[in-house]
């Protein structure tokens, strides 16, 4: 027992999921979390065909379990069968290239970036690549930036603190959004931080989305091998994606099932950023020489750092900047679920998903809006044409920083 | 009184009456099958769903390991879709004794059991949720069987050939002049009519029931009644049949079926087969069991209990049942008992019941003057209706036996997520429909056909659905004289939920519990379902007894 797949048992077939369900709520080809999840376990054979294509159509969104009065592991549960149907019928193209997000930041940050990014922005490449990767067209895809994040951090060098803590800045922070980086390295800096930048691997979430197991299994012992240093040294790891960091915690182990020491302890060591500076906050050692914002925002939390199932510590934290009063979304997901709104056959389906939350986001009338996953915002900003940041960004600007 | 004719008369709608019925026809004997119940009402229908290697009887029983392990491989060829090939394992566990692994396996080869023995890390490597304690594994040919549409495909099969079969109708009397069967008096319970059977055999294939039937003839049978009760976990925790290696008692196997797990089974004397309950003490016996071979067995969700009465026939002082001979007895009333025109058949296994009913047949026949040979091991049956028929897993060439994705693989190829009825064992409206037109006369029956409300919700969300479709079905299809009323799916409902209620009791607590919680306010808080009584009726061709 213990096993993801027992869990199965205490479905009472309740139909909560069935109602919560983002996906199945405006598409005909998912027929539901509980329908593909612990009911099509019941069918599903280690050694056989996995029967239902159908589960491929979960976006991994984890609403279901959040729901789920009887703690079945549903969204884990789709994510096995999902490696089950892609280990025995191979990966497309266009996933084993989304998946491996490390490898395209890569290729697509440097010195060639703004043309690249330029590329992505006329409509007859993006057509041709909807014909050729499946990729659609009007999928938002972030420009790549010219000096990565490490970049940025060897150059100015690791400053000395009085307490260390490990900074895992995952993909998008590295290639995409440096910024995002270095306003979280401020903040840990200002609050006498030093901050330590191991190397990093991708945490393998997209990976594991998309249902290759194998290839996220080594980059989490990459990181595993890389992290689990500082956390024997009592060293605490933190990220400002919230996704990496709910992988690193606990995604990678269970779906993986890795037990090891070294995994389960660098999973017990590692926070959300805001999940760790509130815990600061609490023990009032966070900084609040604030200075006021005076701004009413939209705020919107994630799945996937809900399902961290830690309350909203950006709100919390926010909460102490005189002025700044955050509103939040209530809405279910913003539909693109890292890489499943990409996807030329999903994006459509991935926008409908998010439609409440884009409406929410625009009759707010800011032209800010807030989340803490990079994909999320990238959504929200494609959906809305509101620019949307990180809480941290704010909480640096909040320090002056 | 209306007077049907027929040269023989099967009494029994189990395994053994079925496969009769099915010998009789091929072989061109007028033959008429009736069953009080549905068809597999009986102990056919309450088992936990084994076809026998032959290896639980290799050092007890060698015959009747014989026996399982010919007929095994003809089952499979001559009803493929009734049959999951999962294999079986014996394996020794720390409760066990370590040398009968030795003995075991020249006893397997003594008796024609093929086998083998398993590297335990093969063994892990298929079933990982075994013990790890296990010291020896050794693999056999058991596998799981669907007993239900079995019978279903036998009846077909024989009514191909021309047989009646007659459910639902009960025998009031064997007809005796002199010393000679000469027929039977039957009761149709749905109409309460009585019909007369007249024939020149009669073959008594009612299991534990036998000696019942035989008194009626003024024949003295007796057959002990070996209760066994099962218990069937929400989940296969194995894919493989379990078996503890060493000689066969309580508690000691695991079969995956279906959907489902279960484990058996314990052998008690009960004095009448028609009432028996289930003890606590025999539910908790069979999981601190279940735990031995697979640690971990008692958190799984249990789904319910069942018994089913084994025909363990007596002729002899044996102080333990459990030594009774598991291979049958073909009862020759003439030559036993001097009274003419009738056999009985018992003991014996589900796993054996062709071979039984060849040997029946082969008296009857040679009585009745036929010299046809018997052909039932050479020829596929059908498919019933009701049964998914159209996907198919790669195989190597042979057959193609069940598997345990084929419901899910059917609902997917179809896309008809939407139209089912029983969401936990995926039955859509159109297999209903499909076992509503084969006869079913209760949801129950309908249960037996497609699996429907047999999953983790007992009936929970499919009971209201089927009754509503068989409301649909029923008054759509009936003449204006005699229209079907509300009523009686009314009743059809109450009856299926009494019967779910029965199998849920022994296994009320965790997950069971709170689903039973959810289903009681379904419907009694919802529904209102307290009040239905007086809105039900039987009636409308459908049995359904308070």
């Amino acid at each position: 027992m213990g096993h993801l797949e027992d869990s199965l048992d205490q479905c009472i077939k309740c139909n909560v999921c069935m109602t919560a369900c983002p996906v199945a709520a405006v598409s005909p080809h998912f027929p539901g979390p509980k329908v593909v999840g612990p009911q099509a376990q019941r069918f599903r054979h280690a050694d056989q065909p996995v029967p239902d294509a159908s589960v491929d159509y979960c976006s991994g969104c984890r609403v279901c379990n959040e729901v789920c009065p009887a703690g079945v592991r549903i969204a884990e549960l789709n994510a096995r069968a999902r490696a089950q149907l892609v280990a025995a019928q191979g990966q497309s193209l266009r996933n084993r290239i989304i998946a491996r997000a490390g490898l395209v930041g890569r290729l697509s940050s440097g010195p060639h970036a703004p043309l690249l990014n330029m590329g992505l922005g006329l409509r007859p490449l993006r057509w041709v690549m909807e014909q050729v990767i499946q990729i659609h067209r009007d999928a938002p895809l972030p420009p790549a930036s010219r000096h990565t994040f490490g970049h940025w951090f060897r150059q100015r060098g690791q400053r000395r603190g009085l307490r260390q803590v490990v900074y895992y800045h995952g993909c998008s922070t590295q290639y995409y959004e440096p910024w995002v980086g270095q306003a979280a390295v401020a903040v840990l800096e200002h609050n006498g931080f030093e901050v330590i930048v191991p190397d990093q691997d991708c945490c393998g979430l997209p990976l594991l989305s998309n249902g290759d197991f194998r290839s996220a299994e080594r980059q989490h012992r990459y990181n595993v091998a890389q992290l689990i240093p500082y956390v024997r040294q009592g060293i605490p790891v933190v990220g400002t994606s919230t996704s990496c960091i709910l992988t690193l915690k606990e995604e990678a182990p269970e779906l993986l099932d890795l037990t090891s020491q070294e995994v389960a302890d660098v999973a017990a060591h590692t926070y959300d950023i805001f999940e760790f500076l509130r815990t600061l906050a609490e023990r009032n050692e966070l900084k609040t020489d604030f200075r006021a914002i005076s701004r009413t925002l939209p705020y919107h939390p994630p799945c996937q750092l809900r399902a961290h199932r830690i309350g909203l510590p950006a709100l919390d934290v926010l909460s102490l900047i005189p002025g700044l009063r955050l509103v939040e979304s209530q809405a279910a997901c913003c539909g693109i679920a890292g890489t499943y709104g990409l996807k030329r056959e999903k994006y459509a389906l991935a926008m409908a998903v998010g439609a409440p939350l884009f409406q929410f986001v625009r009759e707010s009338g800011s032209d800010l809006a807030l989340c803490d996953s990079e994909t999320c915002r990238w959504q929200i900003s494609h959906a809305t044409g509101v620019t949307t940041k990180h809480p941290i960004e704010i909480l640096a600007a909040a320090y002056g920083l | 009184m209306q007077t049907i004719s027929t040269d023989v008369l099967v009494i029994g709608g189990g395994a053994t009456g079925s496969g009769a019925l099915r010998d009789l026809a091929m072989r061109g004997i007028r033959a008429i099958l009736v069953e009080k119940g549905d068809l597999t009402h009986g102990t056919t229908g309450r088992y936990h769903g084994l076809l026998h290697s032959g290896g639980r009887y290799v050092t007890k029983d060698p015959q009747s390991a014989n026996e399982c392990a010919r007929e095994n491989a003809i089952l499979r060829r001559i009803m493929p879709h009734c049959i999951e090939d999962t294999s079986g394992f014996f394996v020794i566990t720390p409760w066990d004794d370590p040398e009968y692994g030795d003995l075991f396996m020249a006893n397997c080869r003594k008796t024609g059991v093929p086998v083998s023995e398993l590297p335990l890390a093969e063994m892990r490597r298929r079933e990982p949720a075994l013990n790890p304690q296990i010291a020896r594994a050794f693999e056999v040919a058991d596998a799981a069987a669907d007993s239900f549409l079995a019978a279903h495909t036998n009846v077909l099969a024989a009514r191909e050939y021309g047989a009646q079969v007659l459910t639902y109708h009960t025998l009031i009397a064997l007809l005796r002049e002199g010393d000679q069967i000469v027929g039977a008096i039957v009761e149709d319970l749905r109409s309460g009519e009585r019909k007369k059977i007249a024939c020149a055999y009669v073959l008594n294939a009612t299991g534990a029931w036998a000696g019942k039937v035989a008194a009626l003839a003024g024949v003295k049978v007796t057959v002990l009644p070996g209760k066994g009760t099962l218990v069937a976990m929400n989940h296969r925790m194995v894919n493989t049949v379990i078996n503890r290696c060493k000689l066969p008692s309580d508690g000691d196997i695991i079969v995956p079926v279906h959907s489902v797990a279960v484990i058996g089974t314990t052998d008690t004397f009960v004095p009448d087969p028609d009432f028996y309950g289930i003890e606590a003490e025999e539910v908790q016996f069979m999981l601190d069991e279940g735990e031995k071979l697979v640690p971990g067995f008692k958190q799984y969700r249990a789904l319910r209990a069942w018994a089913g009465v084994r025909p363990l026939y007596k002729d002899q002082d044996v102080t333990n049942d459990r030594d009774l001979s598991r291979t049958y007895k073909l009862l020759d009333h003439a030559q036993r008992d001097g009274v003419e025109g009738m056999i009985s058949l018992v003991g014996g296994k589900w796993t054996t019941y062709r071979l039984m009913a060849e040997d029946a047949v082969n008296v009857i026949a040679q009585r009745l003057g036929n010299t046809k040979p018997c052909r039932t091991a050479e020829e596929t049956m059908p498919t019933p209706p009701f049964e998914r028929r159209s996907v198919t897993i790669a195989t190597e060439d042979g057959p193609t036996l069940h598997w345990l994705g084929k419901p899910l693989a059917a609902v997917e190829q179809t896309q008809a997520y939407n139209d089912l009825i029983c969401e936990c064992e995926l039955v859509t409206r159109s297999r209903l429909q499909e076992a509503m037109a084969s006869g079913a006369s209760n949801i129950d029956d309908l249960r037996r056909m497609v699996r429907v409300g047999m999953g983790p919700c007992q009936g929970g969300w499919c009971v209201y659905r089927s009754s509503a479709l068989l409301y649909e079905e029923r008054s759509a299809k009936a003449d204006p004289h005699t229209p079907f009323h509300i009523e009686y799916a009314n009743a059809a409902l109450l009856h299926f939920l009494q019967e779910r209620w029965r199998g849920l009791i022994p296994v009320l607590w965790g997950d069971q519990l709170r689903q039973a919680r959810l289903d009681e306010l379904i419907f009694a808080g919802l529904l209102g379902i307290h009040r239905l009584r007086d809105h039900a009726r039987q009636g409308g061709g459908l049995v359904t007894p308070e």
